[in-house]
């Protein structure tokens, strides 16, 4: 080796001693990483579409014009692709358009390309998409006051706005005519009209919710008292007088909470009528580009319909990332709508988590306990071995079978049982008897317990004996040695099968179908109503609404951005709790193991 | 000295300075498998023993790994066992506190006594045993817990929590493991961050915490560097009279240098046992001049 000067050998690595891939005569390596390279590529495609695809469906697209042989359609461009068209279609065609079609098709080997218009106006159409091919197109415009209106119903309109009509208080009309004068008075309004559309939604919802709540409390008072009564008669107890004096004291207070009711209803209803006739006074005249050849028609709106509006065409960058954060808010913190193919995913979210926490609270105890059991306390033999294997084989049992079995034993039995001694005075209506948050907790908890117990046996397993037997030198018992020495040691290990059991619980779907996921639950299993947690409320489930949205919407074609953005979400969550078990794994590891030699 | 005496004790005087007495051999008495007696020195019969072992015999399944030892371990001494690898040191001494119980396969018969209870009684509770002695390892091992929590381990699972008695022992048993300058203003950190040979010091320190009256030590100085090595040795020096220290030891210097009393172990069999100065200088039999002289084992 020659001595090189410092300023030379600076920046320049000294070749190590390897030969090249082709050089190597391993014709192995290039099997074994080529099966590596499609694996990271399949999972890094996969991840790629869901998240590209779920971040750019509420990117606001422009509204185009499209002026065909049948007549304009304006909507937003979702998709194209080139299709061949059957002489059938061209034989309909005018003469004239049909030789120009004919000679372009014969350029391109007879394919053509199609655009799918998304033209809404569904009340007007019957449709909420259309396929225009190219040759029908005769001319392709922006227009400048295409608005795009986001409804609480009937999906999206396209149109231009023509005015806007405000009543006055002495019931006489006034119009603000022409598209910017209307647009103008629609943003002055349409903020105020929305609170107004909350402050109902949260009367009807939560106001009456919570009458309706004391109204059935004294409800099911009264039914206690009566079911006791029956009882007290039947067995000629001694107590009958006393128990019907109850029943009257139970009778007197819901007729009284009745009462109170029926005015506290009057009152929202009041309320509610207000806000109505408020919100009423403003309507949005639109005018359609006239689909499919019909002449263009005039429409108006009421204000408190319109979610959102915008005009796509004049957007600046500023203001179409003002749209894009707006629907992602709306996407992250609302209730769904239109069948779940608008709006938010917020229960969806809530139930998500806190299902995958309950589960998570349920198991990891259980599966600890299991373990050590396992590993510290059973002598070695047999059995104990046939124990592990059926453990190990639990976890390939098919999700559904755990469904099948929670809604048979945890909803049946239990729920039921819990239901005749302590909800007695609500049935027939079940309680617990049916699938609720609290048994989709148990039934994934015991999907994922064999996770929890063969990570936990091998973390235990891997504690040097050398710290049990300081322990036992010190004059530890065994259950202090377990629980001074070897659980901490094999927290990291634990929390590594709490991180699989949540990835495996979080993206769970099909046993939840049976024991408690439904469409739609506005209902949060956490609420401030007494006793505000309700661990046997339905709830829904990401992974169960994307199935939903995607596979039993009407209007599948609309839902199909929302499945992605709603896969994008789920991700990101199982995502997000796997992140904070391992940061504490981290945490803990650090504790434990650092600074051995 | 409640001790046995083997019946065909060759030597019953003090040991010459002359040549070993012994003719017949134990090793080659052993190895045409007949009972090889102990030949325990005179000088143990003035000692007071803490510790007394009594025809000890133990089995790995079938395998047997102790014979017929007997021996006494004097109060406030140190005392050394030597011998070449798989002679039974250790498990001897595993066999006092009762970690081989551990070992679903162990077997024994005969009797061990700690200051005239017996150690494999039915009757005895062993977890109240073991917290009357300390052990130290061979391959230090601090609990993954902090300096300070490790050292009062033995107090914590009794129930201790005064924080003031905690603070007491604490300092008091790091001081004795000559710890305490060294590690006296981070009691708080995790234990593990020590180097070796403070862990093996701090392990000292959690073994004596209980005031033990026997303290075990099982080839303490096995995995730490001569610097190390010699702060340990000093400590064993520092602790001598205030407790009873049995010490497994592959090291003749450290034996030499360390320990009261020497016994030297071959093939599960106790050979021969005297005070230490007798037995490096004066051995009273061959093959226990050849292991220490380095001819075998």
């Amino acid at each position: 080796m020659s001595e090189k000067p410092a300023a030379k050998a600076w920046g320049r690595r000294r070749a190590r001693a390897r030969s090249s891939l082709f050089a190597a005569g391993e014709p192995m390596i290039w099997l074994t990483g080529g099966a590596l390279v499609i694996c990271t590529a399949m999972v890094a495609g996969l991840v790629l579409l869901v998240i590209w695809k779920g971040l750019s469906t509420f990117w606001p697209q422009p509204v185009t014009r499209l002026d065909a042989i049948a007549g304009p359609f304006m909507g937003e461009i979702t998709r194209e692709e080139r299709f061949q068209p059957s002489a059938a279609v061209l034989a309909e065609l005018p003469p004239q358009v049909r030789i120009e079609a004919e000679s372009q098709l014969a350029a391109t080997d007879g394919s053509e390309r199609r655009r799918l218009v998304r033209t809404g106006n569904y009340r007007l159409t019957q449709s909420h998409f259309e396929w225009v091919s190219d040759f029908e197109v005769r001319d392709e415009s922006r227009p400048e006051w295409a608005l795009v209106l986001e409804r609480l119903e009937w999906g999206r309109f396209y149109g231009f706005p023509e005015a806007f009509i405000t009543v006055e208080n002495g019931g006489t009309e006034r119009r603000e005519e022409g598209a910017a004068a209307a647009w103008a008075a629609f943003q002055r309004e349409h903020h105020a009209v929305r609170e107004r559309w909350r402050e109902r939604r949260e009367l009807e919802e939560h106001d009456t919710g919570a009458v309706n709540h004391e109204q059935e409390t004294a409800r099911l008072a009264l039914r206690a008292a009566e079911l006791e009564f029956a009882e007290a008669q039947r067995e000629g107890d001694a107590s009958l007088a006393e128990v019907e004096s109850k029943v009257e004291g139970a009778r007197q207070r819901y007729e009284e909470k009745r009462r109170w009711a029926d005015a506290e209803f009057t009152r929202i209803r009041a309320e509610i009528d207000e806000i109505n006739a408020q919100n009423a006074r403003f309507r949005l005249v639109m005018r359609t580009a006239g689909e499919g050849g019909l002449p263009p028609r005039t429409t108006s709106i009421p204000l408190d319909q319109i979610v959102r509006a915008y005009p796509a065409n004049q957007l600046s960058w500023s203001g179409k990332t003002g749209v894009y954060l707006a629907r992602w808010r709306e996407f992250l913190t609302d209730e769904p709508r239109e069948a779940n193919s608008e709006g938010g995913v917020f229960p969806a979210i809530f139930g998500t988590v806190v299902m995958t926490l309950v589960m998570s609270v349920a198991v990891v105890p259980f599966g600890v306990m299991a373990a050590l059991y396992l590993r510290e306390y059973a002598r070695a033999g047999p059995l104990v071995s046939a124990v592990r294997i059926a453990v190990n084989n639990l976890a390939g049992v098919p999700s559904i079978v755990f469904g099948v079995f929670g809604l048979g034993f945890f909803c049946y039995v239990v729920g039921a049982s819990i239901d005749q001694l302590l909800f007695a005075e609500s049935l027939p209506n079940p309680t617990y008897g049916t699938g609720g948050l609290f048994w989709a907790s148990l039934t994934l908890a015991l999907l994922t317990l064999p996770v929890v117990i063969v990570a936990t046996e091998e973390a235990v397993a891997a504690v040097p004996s050398s710290m049990r037997e300081g322990s036992y030198a010190c004059g530890a018992s065994k259950w202090q040695t377990i629980r001074r020495i070897v659980l901490p040691r094999a927290m990291p290990g634990v929390i590594t099968g709490m991180i699989l059991a949540i990835a495996r619980g979080a993206g769970e779907v099909a046993p939840l179908m049976l024991v408690g996921a439904v469409k739609l639950a506005p209902e949060l299993p956490i609420d401030g109503l007494f006793p505000f947690v309700h661990p046997e409320r339905s709830f829904m489930h990401l992974g169960f609404h994307i199935y939903d949205v995607g596979f039993q919407s009407q209007n599948s074609e609309a839902a199909k951005p929302m499945v992605f953005t709603t896969t994008l979400l789920l991700i990101a969550i199982v995502a997000a709790l796997n992140f904070a078990t391992v940061w504490l794994r981290g945490r803990l590891r650090r504790r434990f193991t650092a600074g051995q030699f | 000295m409640e001790m046995p005496t083997p019946t065909d004790d060759p030597t019953q005087g003090e040991p010459q300075g002359a040549r070993p007495v012994a003719t017949d051999d134990p090793l080659e008495a052993i190895a045409r498998g007949e009972t090889a007696p102990s030949l325990v020195h005179d000088a143990l019969k003035r000692e007071e023993s803490v510790l007394d072992v009594d025809d000890f015999n133990l089995w790995y399944g079938e395998a047997q790994a102790l014979f017929h030892v007997s021996m006494g371990v004097p109060r406030g001494k140190v005392t050394a066992l030597i011998g070449p690898s798989g002679c039974g040191k250790s498990t001897l001494l595993r066999s006092v506190n009762r970690l081989n119980d551990l070992i679903d396969t162990v077997r024994i018969s005969g009797d061990m006594r700690l200051a005239g209870d017996p150690i494999y009684s039915r009757e005895i509770d062993v977890i109240e045993l073991r917290k009357r002695m300390g052990m130290v390892f061979q391959k230090s091992n601090p609990f993954p817990m902090s300096i300070y929590e490790n050292v009062v381990y033995a107090l914590r699972i009794d129930g201790e929590n005064r924080k003031q008695v905690l603070d007491e022992v604490c300092e008091r048993s790091l001081r004795g493991a000559a710890l305490w300058d060294e590690v006296k203003d981070r009691l708080d950190e995790l234990a593990l961050g020590l180097s070796g040979g403070q862990q093996q010091r701090l392990c000292i320190a959690r073994a004596i915490a209980a005031e033990p009256e026997v303290l075990l030590m099982d080839e303490p100085c096995s995995a730490l560097d001569p610097i190390a090595t010699g702060k340990i040795e000093d400590l064993i020096q520092a602790l001598r009279g205030e407790y009873t220290i049995l010490i497994v030891t592959h090291n003749m210097q450290q034996a030499s240098r360390t320990s009261d009393y020497t016994a030297f172990m071959y093939l599960g069999r106790m050979i021969e046992y005297g005070a230490t100065e007798d037995l490096f200088t004066n051995p009273l039999l061959r093959s226990t001049e050849d292991y220490i002289t380095g001819r075998f084992g």
